[in-house]
């Protein structure tokens, strides 16, 4: 796609925007972006204003910081206080606010904490910082988890006896399910994360047509990518058909990465995790398996965690179910700011609060 | 705020930067020309106009491909200098050293200093050396002020933006960031991403002889473009629509960037500037800039409107259109 020339892109968007408003007419929909990337895009391209009213894209719960649960957070601020710790994160943890604090206001005031930009960078910190138990906060879903994994296993290999993981991690279909069985989200079809699916494939989601009869599309991140993705998801609701389908040919093979799955599956078992606004989904999140155990911080290293408080009035989890549009959230813009988040989604880079707000809900004012 | 204690974020040049030096720095030090928030300060002394501005320079790592802490340390101020439409002329460098740091390195960053200076053709003439125990800063810290002479006729300012107005770009975006980040985490990117650092005051020299008439001159420095042109924006009180297809960005940038999840309209820039231009010198401008070497890749990137006030807007590639707001604190801490 990057090989379109602008007058190309520019045609085919057209051409698929007019599609959808003719394929559309006459009813409401609502589609759901279960990933970060994808809401990102959307706004980022402009996606909802080239879109007709009556299609609404919703985020679901696609990003992985937002849906990471407040007492996750504790643990690390609880961790970060410890002297003999050095605690190493995705920036995007730094702001979000825990019952009581932010790993970003312990960093200022002397905690140890680096911000890296792989999980292998936090192992280079372990060998270099034999004094410290070096912990990463491994947060993600199946994209990230397998290179978490691979930073266990070479800890392992090396014989790292200081690196730590406190695991977060999840999965996508579980969530998805949840989603639907608590029958209020009322989703007419989903746009399905590419990069999760690069990973498993496309069987975890059978069950979206199967068993709920709900079309779902694999979509790449390009703005044309997607614009086709709801192009095909309207063509199947027209058809009142309800298929799995594959948009993102090019990069997400049927059946996904095994090498990558071998490796999840090797240091990690699924396990029962609680999500942000969701609350606990079974088997939706990863634990390391006992012989590994060695590098699980919860563990090994033992920590008092405060008391967990969500903060009053925030709506981050009706957000992330897409039961509310962060406009209506009667914090947003106002006491909750990307300066001063007040709950998850305004923080990462890739929450559904953060993208209204920076993007200015994605229609232009003129 | 008092209760709050500095993170990093509120050095990264977005929003955060603006909360500080709005809520602590301006109660303090308000007057006239401090609320002018132009690059420096545009004096009058004895009928003479002098622009006058000062940087303090913190980057790690010290040497970077494309430039070092020295080269950037000249470049930032002779541009911030000419960003007012001003010929710098001396600068000022103070030093904080960290004991133990190797006097080789400090040779080496004294060369680069002098190298820069001759290039930009200002000359280095007051300074200050201090040194503080091991610890106390991060090998070499320095600040340099500059004062330079404002061209006859000239009227610079982020207050003069009017609609109508075109927007050129000097070049390609982002590149300061990512050599600096590159090499900080051992990023090996796809293509080799040097840092653009240069002086850009011979450009702007040339520039305003041949169209004085140039209303806003700005250097993209941190906050990116981005955070740039929405300061102006709020300065001017207009809008601002730039075309995505227009902005000038390299592919090893792109690269880099879609790697690290970052928007190049946000990185860093040392060697780059917008014009805001009226519509009947845009050629003229274009052309001049065009045949120097830090502008040979200049384009006209979008232009002023009217509404909304104080907001820039995008008319992206598939042809939608967003806001794009001011950097709100990054995760890059001390790049430039
Ligand atoms: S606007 Fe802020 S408080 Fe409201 S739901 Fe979003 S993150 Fe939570």
């Amino acid at each position: 796609m990057l090989s379109m020339t602008n007058e190309e892109v520019k045609k085919a968007a057209a051409f698929f925007t007019r599609e959808i408003e003719k394929l559309a007419s006459g009813r409401s929909l609502r589609l759901m972006e279960v990933c970060g990337t994808h809401t990102v895009s959307i706004f980022k391209s402009g996606i909802r204003q080239l879109l007709p009213e009556n299609v609404e894209l919703v985020s679901g719960p696609g990003c992985p910081v937002c849906v990471t649960p407040n007492e996750y957070l504790d643990t690390a601020i609880a961790y970060s206080r410890k002297s003999d710790v050095m605690i190493t994160t995705f920036g995007d943890m730094l702001k979000v606010p825990g019952s009581s604090s932010t790993l970003a206001k312990e960093k200022a005031q002397g905690s140890d904490i680096r911000i890296v930009y792989s999980s292998l960078e936090a192992l280079e910190f372990a060998a270099k910082n034999p004094d410290k138990k070096v912990i990463f906060l491994a947060v993600g879903f199946e994209t990230t988890a397998p290179t978490a994994a691979a930073a266990i296993l070479m800890a392992d290999e090396t014989h790292l006896t200081n690196f730590y993981v406190l695991s977060a991690h999840k999965l996508v279909p579980p969530a998805l399910r949840a989603l639907l069985a608590s029958g209020k989200s009322h989703v007419d079809g989903f746009l399905l994360p590419g990069h999760v699916s690069a990973i498993i494939g496309l069987q975890p989601y059978d069950f979206l047509s199967k068993e709920y009869h709900i079309p779902g599309v694999v979509a790449g991140f390009e703005p044309l990518d997607i614009l086709q993705a709801v192009y095909m998801l309207l063509l199947q609701i027209h058809d009142q058909t309800a298929r799995l389908e594959n948009q993102y040919s090019r990069i997400v093979p049927k059946e996904g990465n095994p090498s990558a799955c071998r490796i999840l599956s090797q240091v990690y078992q699924q396990s029962d995790a609680v999500w942000r606004g969701l609350g606990k989904i079974p088997n939706s999140g990863m634990s390391i398996r006992e012989k590994y155990q060695a590098f699980d911080a919860l563990l090994n290293i033992p920590i008092i965690v405060e008391e967990t408080k969500e903060a009053s009035q925030c709506q981050c989890g009706k957000v992330l179910r897409g039961l509310l549009q962060p406009s209506n959230c009667l914090l947003f813009g106002k006491a909750c700011r990307p300066e001063h988040p007040i709950g998850s989604c305004m923080v990462s880079v890739e929450g559904t609060c953060a993208a209204w707000y920076k993007y200015g809900a994605g229609r232009w004012q003129v | 705020m008092s209760n709050e204690c500095v993170q990093l974020a509120h050095g990264s040049g977005g929003k955060l930067s603006h909360d500080l030096i709005k809520d602590v720095m301006w109660p303090a030090f308000a007057n006239e020309i401090l609320g002018e928030m132009n690059d420096g300060a545009q004096l009058h002394i004895s009928g003479c106009r002098l622009a006058f501005s000062t940087d303090s320079y913190v980057v790690k790592p010290l040497f970077f491909p494309g430039g070092d802490i020295g080269k950037l340390a000249v470049c930032g101020t002779v541009n911030d200098v000419a960003m007012n439409g001003a010929l710098p002329l001396y600068l000022s460098a103070g030093f904080v050293l960290e004991e133990g740091f190797p006097i080789a390195d400090l040779q080496r960053i004294v060369a680069s200093m002098q190298q820069a200076a001759k290039e930009a053709g200002v000359h280095i003439v007051t300074g200050d050396t201090k040194v503080v125990e091991k610890g106390a800063v991060d090998g070499i810290y320095i600040n340099t002020a500059g004062i330079g002479k404002i061209m006859d006729g000239i009227h610079i300012s982020g207050k003069n933006a009017l609609p109508g107005q075109n927007i050129i770009l000097s070049g390609y975006l982002g590149e300061h960031s990512l050599a600096v980040m590159g090499e900080r985490h051992g990023l090996q990117f796809p293509q080799s991403v040097r840092s653009d650092c240069a002086p850009l005051n011979g450009l702007v020299e040339a520039m305003l002889t041949a169209v004085p008439k140039v209303a806003v001159l700005r250097d993209p420095t941190r906050g990116g473009l981005a955070t740039t042109l929405n300061e102006i924006a709020l300065q001017s009180g207009v809008g601002i629509m730039l075309e995505e297809t227009h902005i000038p960005i390299s592919s090893a940038v792109q690269a880099a960037c879609d790697i690290l999840g970052f928007d190049p309209l946000y990185l860093a820039n040392e060697g780059k500037m917008v014009v805001f231009v009226e519509p009947e010198s845009t050629n003229q401008v274009l052309d001049i800039m065009q045949q120097h070497v830090y502008g040979s890749e200049a384009r006209v990137i979008g232009t002023v409107v009217k509404e909304p006030r104080g907001q820039v807007g995008l008319r992206t590639r598939i042809g939608g259109v967003r806001l794009l707001d001011m950097l709100v604190g990054d995760q890059l801490p001390r790049i430039c």
